[in-house]
């Protein structure tokens, strides 16, 4: 077992925001966590993370209790995390981020690598500042970058198609398409996207802050689909 | 390096020129107020001034791509050093100068640079000037440095001028005044950190005379413990012109940082635009840095290098 969550609750503002979450994650699996907005999703993995710590509830990583573990000691023991919103750094290079994010010394060769595979043109970027200038996508496929040097154990996707517009995300669903091949462990990623849901072992339904579901994407949305017909059917009567 | 430079004045060197070893062309090396070193090229010549403390640098005509090297140690507590070098750079020249001051200062008197240095470029000339700040020392002595820049720029000259200030400066003020002819163009680079219980000010004054004139003026500093900064830029744009400054500042535990933009266009076509940024590090750069393996204080400290940078 790679990641255990047991009983994890999460309280803001008087609303319950996760519920009694339990959680099992293999190793080498390709986990998608789907579901309504709202419905807790993004809190969930930054608990993992460590950025939200829970209310209560223990969050066991390959068999240690790490709950009370700060983000950098998860980075460490394998935890990687790419933003939803990509952080911007003034005078830090692309090259000294993914420096940083190996956490060794690698050449500039090995850098334009990864930028190439995450579809990024590297000459045109590796010396360019994390700033303002990059666009959305750019800087999405260069966080991504940033995951795929840690090699973690575990690696979270908060939601990588969030603010980026349908061309550039045609592109860069490709990138996750290969995924497996770039990272290795278990990847757990928030998506809405069918084409992402499909390429998932297996697809977590998350709704009002509960695990509803969980199973082949397949199973998941034919039983949404007809959730929702048999609501709008309801309706109707 | 000749005898007269020790240990100290290699290590001050180094902080504020990259120097361990002579130089390549032309150079200056003043100590504790005195010219200690000199070297003049076929290109560049040095010369004392006479009517007060300093020198004259001038420059021929379509030199390309030379060196100059004129940098300030001072060792002695105490001391206060008033120096006036003047550059004049002739038609089409190209060249690199690279200033800066290093006080070591062990005691507990005040050691003092005010180095006001005026740049005169031709028409076509081109200068790149790299000018650092750096003070150190175990005294209680304060050490202080009022750099003056004034910058003369004749029709299609530019110049670069990267200044830097990161650390042990206790006072700092400088100015740095720049008068701009037509199709010409001025950058200036400023980093400056300020800990403890240091001051540090800022002028920055333009004026946008000819057509096709522009001035970039960016400004990153980072205020650390009760230092203070001051950061003041005047653009006056007289003619069809450009100019874009920024003044970008983090702030740490109780420092202050004022920024005071001032764009004045005296003419319908100067376009001036001014930004001024100052705030604690943002809490998410320091969780991303933290996923990526970093405690709070070395993505802290990661941060601050890459603005400074």
């Amino acid at each position: 077992m790679l990641l255990e969550l047991q009983d994890i609750c999460f309280e803001r503002d008087n609303k319950k925001i996760l519920k009694n979450i339990n959680l099992e994650l293999d190793i080498e699996k390709f986990i998608a966590i789907t579901g309504p907005n709202g419905s807790g999703k993004s809190t969930l993995v930054k608990i993992i993370m460590g950025i939200e710590k829970p209310d209560s509830g223990k969050i066991i990583f390959e068999g240690k209790d790490i709950t009370n573990l700060p983000i950098n000691e998860r980075a460490k023991l394998g935890i990687g995390f790419a933003f939803q919103q990509p952080v911007k750094f003034k005078g830090i290079t692309v090259y000294d981020l993914l420096k940083m994010a190996a956490g060794k010394k690698i050449t500039k060769k090995e850098a334009c690598d990864v930028l190439s595979k995450v579809g990024l043109c590297a000459k045109e970027y590796v010396d360019r500042e994390v700033n303002g200038s990059l666009s959305g996508g750019e800087l999405k496929r260069i966080e991504i970058a940033t995951v795929v040097l840690r090699e973690s154990k575990l690696t979270i996707f908060d939601e990588p198609e969030a603010g980026i517009d349908l061309w550039s995300f045609n592109n860069l669903i490709e990138v996750f398409e290969n995924m497996r091949e770039l990272i290795k462990g278990t990847t757990l990623i928030i998506s809405h996207q069918e084409r992402i849901l499909n390429i998932a072992d297996e697809v977590i339904l998350l709704k009002s802050g509960q695990i509803v579901d969980r199973g082949s994407s397949k199973d998941i949305l034919e039983k949404e689909m007809v959730n929702k017909k048999c609501c709008k059917a309801n309706k109707c009567k | 390096m000749s005898e007269k430079i020790n240990d100290i004045d290699k290590d001050l060197l180094n902080e504020i020129s990259d120097l361990e070893n002579i130089p390549n062309g032309a150079y200056n090396i003043r100590k504790n107020g005195q010219g200690i070193e000199r070297k003049v090229t076929d290109n560049v010549n040095i010369v004392t001034k006479t009517d007060k403390p300093g020198i004259d640098i001038y420059v021929k005509e379509n030199t390309k791509f030379e060196f100059i090297h004129i940098p300030v140690i001072i060792t002695e507590s105490g001391l206060n050093d008033l120096v006036y070098n003047d550059f004049y750079i002739g038609k089409n020249a190209n060249v690199i100068i690279v200033a800066g001051c290093g006080i070591h200062n062990d005691h507990h008197k005040d050691s003092q640079h005010d180095g006001i240095h005026r740049f005169f470029l031709e028409e076509g000339a081109k200068v790149k000037y790299i000018e650092k700040h750096y003070g150190e020392g175990k005294g209680d002595g304060k050490r202080i440095l009022n750099p003056v820049t004034e910058v003369y720029l004749k029709a299609g000259s530019s110049m670069e001028m990267e200044s830097t200030q990161i650390k042990g400066v206790d006072s700092t003020i400088r100015e740095t005044k720049g008068i701009l002819e037509e199709n010409t163009n001025f950058v200036v680079t400023e980093k400056i950190m300020t800990h403890g219980e240091q001051f540090a000010k800022t002028i920055f004054d333009v004026e946008l005379n000819g057509d096709n004139s522009s001035a970039h003026v960016t400004s990153r500093s980072v205020a650390t413990n009760n230092s203070k900064q001051y950061f003041v830029s005047k653009i006056y744009g007289n003619a069809k012109s450009f100019s874009h400054s920024e003044c970008d500042a983090i702030i740490k535990d109780n420092a202050i940082v004022t920024a005071t933009p001032e764009v004045t266009a005296n003419n319908v076509d100067a376009n001036l635009i001014h930004e001024a940024a100052i705030g604690k590090i943002a809490g998410e750069q320091i969780t991303k840095l933290m996923t990526l393996g970093f405690s709070e204080e070395e993505a802290e400290q990661e941060i601050i290098n890459g603005f400074l940078k």
